[in-house]
């Protein structure tokens, strides 16, 4: 595990970009460009993070970056690595891949599958704030089931989101990836150290972050931080990694904080806490549970007692 | 020919002509999807790769998205790179092909002119790249295999100019050039090492000198950015000319924006893209025996659009008959006689007009067809009113 006195000082993303305020995404990509050890090529799938870090003719990078559509980011990157890998210089250069769950879980799935079955060498970074935030909060295979978003709104007979989060890192396992881990930008030496791991990769590695989004999320920005935690204490988002197929929990979660204290401080699960919605909250804790036995058991730990609430 | 140039000739179709040429290229990567008819050329690629006969980076990618947009990414970071298509292929690539114009990424992309569904078919016309027309590449189109080949070649010299920089796609008519065997005369590999040269990219992506591609450009600047695509199509047909004269000195071939045969005293012509010239041209030099005058026009280079040469020809002549093999649906013309009524607009000639649509699908166009056409545009060049300024031939009714 890296300490801070030994990240670099030196600032690749921003200061500048126009990022909201308590904006996860932001904070993870600042610490993703302290990670990197190499000199690094960035190519940023449309999203938050392109829209709001290059507004011509300023721009908040100072690596090469490239932005050219929504859901072609790992094809660029192959592009790039294979003109690297022609001049030799493929072991010299970082390329880092940043997509944001719509531009990863949906849209951009059919080319990350060929990246990955192709094997070229990349990172590709997810950053999860759970929907298309850039685009006004619209549900994405990434949303949480009962999540309330502008294209799944807590009606008075469909309580948001029906259907449960897509597993990316599970379809990335599929591939036969050397290194994929999932982390929370809570936990910035955890995160940190994952980025090296991914880069050192020869081949291609794949990080799925959880970056909160108050705006999208519905939560006061200066609880980004503390959100992003709860996530991981709650065993809503388990943080683990699988190297070589092998999955192992990052953080363990022995005793776990009841997943209403994550969930009530955000607008999008406010309606999960009516009457006549209390089997959805249900549900969803199912789901939560779930998830996280099966990613203790593949990760080898005992199984686990339900959360009390 | 001007000087004796040493070239073998070798019995090679469409497809493998083009292969052929982006292997003498020596290009650096190169991203494809199968498509038919365009599969001979990605076939006959990944044996020169399987045999080590280039070391070329070769990425079977999943899907002609992918293609392009892998494309994109070598070019951007300074390679010479080459990727061919179809019909769907072509439309799944749609919004990359604005993207390659758009960053000003040299690509050189062969299309396999193919209809579109529905419903489906794999022959040829030209819907595709019809389709795609105002994508801001350049549009170069083939009559035959030797074409497709010396094109190709070319290809690369003009999108990868400094002034130029800009995509460029060489089309040839599926099935008819892309899978007909011919004699192509073959330029020797250092000629074409010598005349293809080392691309130099202006920027690439390069971590000695970051910069950032693809920002997001709001109303303020976006117009500035396509004003200087504008400028670079306009600045293209000076290269093109000077690339193809540079090319005739080591093959002995000819190349302009447009072919015109027996022009010169013509009442009437047939103007057309592609393979349908060849049958153009024999007919035309049939009727010439029984002393009718027309000609031919083949336009080589479709985008940027040879508005000034066209005229020039078309002042001559009293009647011109356009040959469409694209739909362009609810437009008053076929996309190519558009671009004929907009050169007569906007160069004042008077020439007589009518479009013809046909070819559609591989439909074969046939020499009776070509000389109904024929009859068709004298009857027009000697006052005869046209009463179906657009119409369907070979169709049934």
């Amino acid at each position: 595990m890296v300490t801070l006195k030994e990240l670099p000082t030196t600032e690749l993303f921003g200061p500048g970009h126009r990022m909201c305020t308590g904006c996860g995404p932001a904070a993870t990509t600042r610490m993703t460009m302290k990670a990197l050890q190499k000199p690094a090529i960035i190519v940023n799938a449309t999203g938050c993070l392109e829209v709001a870090s290059t507004i011509y003719p300023e721009t908040a990078w100072k690596v090469p970056w490239v932005h050219t559509l929504f859901e072609n980011v790992a094809a660029v990157a192959a592009g790039i690595e294979a003109s690297l890998q022609k001049e030799g210089k493929a072991d010299t250069v970082d390329i880092v891949a940043f997509g944001g769950d719509g531009g990863t879980f949906d849209i951009g799935i059919q080319a990350l599958s060929g990246a990955l079955e192709r094997k070229h060498d990349f990172t590709y970074i997810c950053y999860d704030n759970e929907a298309y935030m850039n685009t006004g909060i619209q549900r994405s295979g990434a949303t949480p089931y009962g999540a309330s978003t502008t294209t799944t709104p807590a009606g008075s007979k469909i309580p948001g989101k029906m259907d449960a989060k897509k597993d990316l890192i599970g379809i990335c396992v599929a591939h036969g990836v050397e290194y994929a881990a999932t982390a929370s930008m809570a936990y910035w030496n955890d995160y940190i150290t994952k980025v090296r791991k991914a880069a050192a990769v020869k081949g291609p590695a794949v990080i799925h972050v959880l970056a909160p989004c108050p705006l999208g999320w519905r939560f006061e920005t200066s609880e980004t931080v503390r959100l992003a935690k709860l996530a991981v204490q709650t065993r809503y988002f388990p943080v683990y990694e699988v190297e070589n197929g092998k999955y192992k929990l990052s953080i363990k979660v022995p005793k776990p904080v009841p997943l209403e204290e994550f969930l009530k401080p955000q607008g999008r699960f406010r309606h999960l806490f009516a009457p006549e919605f209390t089997n959805h909250l249900e549900e969803l804790k199912r789901q939560v549970e779930s998830n996280w036995s099966r990613i203790s058991q593949l990760s080898g730990e005992a199984a686990v007692p339900p959360t009390v609430s | 020919m001007t000087k004796a140039v040493s070239q073998q000739i070798v019995g090679m179709n469409g497809d493998e002509a083009v292969a052929f040429a982006a292997k003498q290229a020596n290009v650096d990567v190169v991203a494809a999807y199968p498509i038919t008819p365009q599969t001979i050329i990605v076939e006959r690629f990944s044996d020169y790769v399987a045999n080590g006969e280039v070391d070329t980076q070769f990425l079977c990618v999943e899907s002609e998205h992918s293609a392009l947009s892998a494309c994109v990414g070598s070019s951007l970071a300074g390679s010479r790179v080459f990727t061919a298509t179809s019909s769907q292929g072509l439309a799944l690539m749609h919004e990359v092909l604005y993207l390659a114009s758009g960053l000003r990424t040299p690509v050189v992309m062969a299309v396999v002119n193919r209809a579109l569904s529905a419903p489906i078919n794999i022959h040829n016309d030209h819907s595709d790249m019809m389709g795609s027309r105002d994508c801001g590449w350049i549009q170069l189109y083939a009559e035959n295999a030797q074409e497709a080949y010396d094109l190709t070649l070319q290809a690369f010299r003009i999108g990868e100019d400094r002034n130029v920089s800009l995509p460029v796609t060489v089309n040839l008519d599926g099935f008819t050039i892309s899978h007909a065997m011919e004699g192509v005369a073959v330029i020797e590999d250092d000629q074409v090492s010598k005349f293809v040269g080392k691309r130099e990219p202006v920027y690439k992506l390069d971590p000695a000198k970051p910069m950032t591609f693809g920002p997001l450009t709001l109303p303020d600047y976006y117009s500035e950015f396509k004003r200087q695509q504008v400028d670079a199509m306009n600045s293209a047909p000076t290269v093109i000319a000077a690339v193809a004269n540079e090319f005739k000195k080591i093959s002995g071939r000819q190349y302009s924006a447009i072919s015109a045969f027996n022009v010169e005293d013509a009442d009437a012509a047939i103007m057309c893209l592609g393979s349908i010239a060849g049958t153009a041209r024999t007919v035309a030099a049939r009727l010439r025996q029984k002393g009718k005058r027309v000609g031919v026009i083949k336009i080589w280079q479709y985008r940027p659009f040879p508005t000034i040469e066209i005229a020039r020809i078309l002042s001559n002549l009293k009647c011109v008959a356009v040959i469409d093999r694209a739909v362009s649906f609810g437009a008053p013309y076929g996309a190519l006689c558009n671009d004929i009524a907009s050169t007569k607009e906007l160069t004042g000639i008077k020439t007589k007009m009518f479009n013809v649509i046909c070819g559609l699908g591989g439909r074969d166009v046939r020499p009776t067809e070509i000389e109904y056409i024929f009859e068709k545009s004298l009857a027009c060049a000697s006052g005869e009113p046209i009463d179906d300024p657009v119409s369907f031939v070979g169709v049934r009714a």
